[in-house]
């Protein structure tokens, strides 16, 4: 369970890496269809240990069902699904979460009202003694949970406060956190910094790349190319269901991305009609470069 | 507010975080836990009472007024967890006297010992403990909505069964019949101590509230309870069994349920039909003066009983001062409200986002 022999494994892949065999999760021509409705389709994708992995895509556009599929909340109907090359379909989360992979999503990471520590090990809680007299070890999770976040670079005097008045990226990382402790392989990111300020995307965005460092093969979903250009190894776009595109990032640039994404025709039209408007010039200029996070989430 | 970056000029984010936290006194310690309203509350009521009524303070009082807050808290052990567990019921004021009327009713009818009825009367006690649990879950219809349908239905079976069993609205006396004597010493007897007739039912009250407590704060479970109020869907996320969780608390409650209800059963030896109703709003009340939160997530079984022992106070109490005790609802009206307010904003202080 514990990921403490992190080091080692991370050396091992690295060794092992060249063979294709080898990459953490393989998804080829992988679909899924809700009845009539087509959600995804053809999708090609590799994660790696000690890569991020970003899927962008506008809103609608089936990140959700990718990760769903991924995370074992959906099973795909179509395509390849391969978890250290051999095939899979997952059954259920908790189904996943016993194959390391581990979802942390935007609004589901954790109970506001409880401590840090409870938190931490909410589901999964240590315990001592036997029978009906079997108890929380307190004082052991405390321990853990201040010293796996200080490992994340979050230095928390007090791990008793309620999780609540945590910022929201502090937040995300101690979800992160957790999911790293309990063993994830691949860690995949549910639109981490949609609901976030500048600084504290920021905040999260440092620890993708923590948890990456840590041997994790990160899949980090955004609809925020600037997000994801800084900390992605590879970039999958999809649009309407369909990968657009998948590149590696010596291949593609951030202006690039942000267009691909967006589609430029649709975008100029979207100026041109907003300029009928009476729009300012410089918001449609931002507009049309596709920039602002803000405006969208 | 262009574009952000992972740059590396974040690291002055979480350097600063020790001082944002800052050192937690004693005080706000305390002052953050969810009983301590009540706490404040009660201790001021104890004094007021101390002073208009000295006869409050003598031994036999304090007694009677601990009988009264354990009539009420022993229902509010189980209210709080549920409430903690982030939903209520409606039907527990009646789900007494359910299980009382099927303990006496039982044994009286088939002439069994009586002890045959108690164990009996627990099984259908969670038995509608269980169905509420159940039906929560399948229908997904906030709880306010089915234990009001249950605390219905429930008063008429209590009615019509009792009626058609036993040809009266009270059950029938059980007084000589087997097992009734020991049944009486268990569940309402007294005990003498330094001269003072205190009741059992203190005894096992305050019983279930260590339990509870202990089950709240160092239990798996009680992770689970606090959790599933909090939030239902990130419990579920991480795997917390929420089904089987909820359906437990209400279970929980009828458990409590049938205790108070043997105890009204052997503190006579027979049971109006038609009791209980409105005594559920008692429990509930109870439960939010001592600082559970109707929308779940925050309380504690300590707070509860404190919350009980607000209302024995206040109920005897009006007595003992030799007030007109048609004051006293206006008076527990004044107290929720008030707890209410205090719960808000404890709540909101615990968590707000810097």
């Amino acid at each position: 369970m514990k990921t403490r022999k992190n080091k080692k494994t991370e050396e091992l892949l690295e060794k092992l890496e060249p063979k294709t065999s080898d990459n953490l999760l393989t998804l080829k021509g992988v679909g899924k269809h809700y009845g009539s409705i087509i959600a995804l389709r053809g999708v090609d994708m590799v994660v790696d240990p000690g890569k991020v992995t970003c899927v962008l895509g506008d809103n609608g556009a089936g990140k959700s069902t990718l990760i769903k599929i991924i995370a074992g909340l959906h099973q795909h109907d179509e395509g390849d699904f391969k978890l250290h090359g051999s095939s899979i379909k997952l059954k259920s989360p908790r189904v996943a979460l016993d194959a390391g992979i581990a979802a942390v999503y935007q609004d589901l990471a954790v109970v506001p009202l409880m401590p840090i520590w409870r938190n931490f090990f909410l589901g999964s809680e240590l315990t001592s003694g036997v029978g009906p007299f079997k108890k929380l070890d307190v004082q052991k999770m405390k321990d853990i949970t201040k010293q796996e976040l200080s490992d994340m670079g979050i230095d928390l005097r007090d791990v008793e406060q309620p999780i609540g008045q945590l910022s929201g990226g502090e937040r995300q990382c101690v979800a992160i956190a957790r999911a790293v402790y309990f063993g994830a392989k691949v860690l995949i990111l549910d639109e981490p910094t949609a609901a976030l300020g500048v600084k504290q995307s920021g905040v999260v965005l440092r620890y993708i790349l923590q948890a990456r460092d840590r041997g994790l093969g990160v899949i980090f979903i955004t609809h925020n190319p600037h997000h994801a250009y800084p900390v992605g190894d590879s970039f999958l776009l999809l649009k309407r269901g369909r990968s657009i595109g998948y590149y590696s990032k010596s291949e593609i640039t951030v202006e690039e991305l942000t267009a691909q994404m967006a589609g430029g025709a649709e975008l100029a039209e979207l100026a041109h009609e907003l300029e009928q408007l009476g729009g300012h010039d410089e918001e449609l200029a931002e507009a049309e470069a596709g920039v602002n996070p803000q405006v969208t989430a | 507010m262009s574009s952000l970056t992972a740059s590396p000029s974040h690291k002055k984010t979480t350097t600063a975080q020790d001082e944002r936290v800052g050192k937690k006194s004693t005080l706000s310690i305390l002052l953050g836990r969810p009983e301590i309203g009540a706490l404040v509350g009660a201790v001021a009521l104890f004094i007021f009472f101390a002073i208009v009524a000295p006869v409050f303070l003598s031994p036999a009082s304090l007694a009677t007024v601990l009988y009264g807050a354990s009539t009420i808290g022993i229902m509010a052990v189980g209210v709080s967890l549920l409430m903690i567990g982030g939903e209520f019921d409606l039907s527990t004021g009646v789900a007494v006297i359910s299980s009382a009327l099927s303990a006496s009713l039982i044994s009286w009818y088939f002439g069994l010992n009586v002890w045959v009825g108690v164990v009996l009367a627990l099984i259908v006690s969670l038995l509608i403990g269980f169905i509420n649990g159940i039906i929560l879950i399948k229908t997904k219809l906030p709880s306010f909505i089915v234990t009001l349908a249950s605390f219905l239905m429930l008063t008429g079976l209590n009615l019509g069964l009792t009626r058609a069993i036993g040809g009266s609205v009270s059950s029938p006396s059980i007084a000589d019949m087997e097992g009734f004597q020991s049944a009486k010493a268990i569940f309402a007897s007294s005990v003498n101590i330094a001269g003072i007739d205190v009741k059992v039912t203190v005894f096992i009250w305050l019983a279930m509230v260590i339990i509870a407590s202990w089950i709240l704060l160092r239990t798996k479970i009680g992770n689970w309870i606090f959790a599933i109020g909090g939030d239902e869907k990130a419990a579920r996320a991480v795997g917390v069994p929420v089904v089987r969780t909820k359906i437990g608390l209400f279970m929980a409650v009828g458990f409590c349920g049938w205790v108070l209800g043997m105890h009204n059963l052997f503190a006579f030896d027979a049971v109006q039909s038609g009791e209980g109703i409105g005594n559920e709003f008692l429990y509930i009340i109870a439960a939010v003066i001592g600082g559970c939160l109707l929308t779940g997530g925050y309380g504690s079984a300590v707070g509860g009983a404190i919350g009980a022992f607000i209302f024995g106070m206040a109920n005897k109490g009006i007595v003992y001062a030799e007030w007109n005790p048609d004051w006293f609802k206006f008076f527990l009206g004044l107290m929720l409200l008030l707890a209410t307010v205090v719960n808000i904003i404890v709540k909101k202080r615990a968590e707000s986002s810097k």
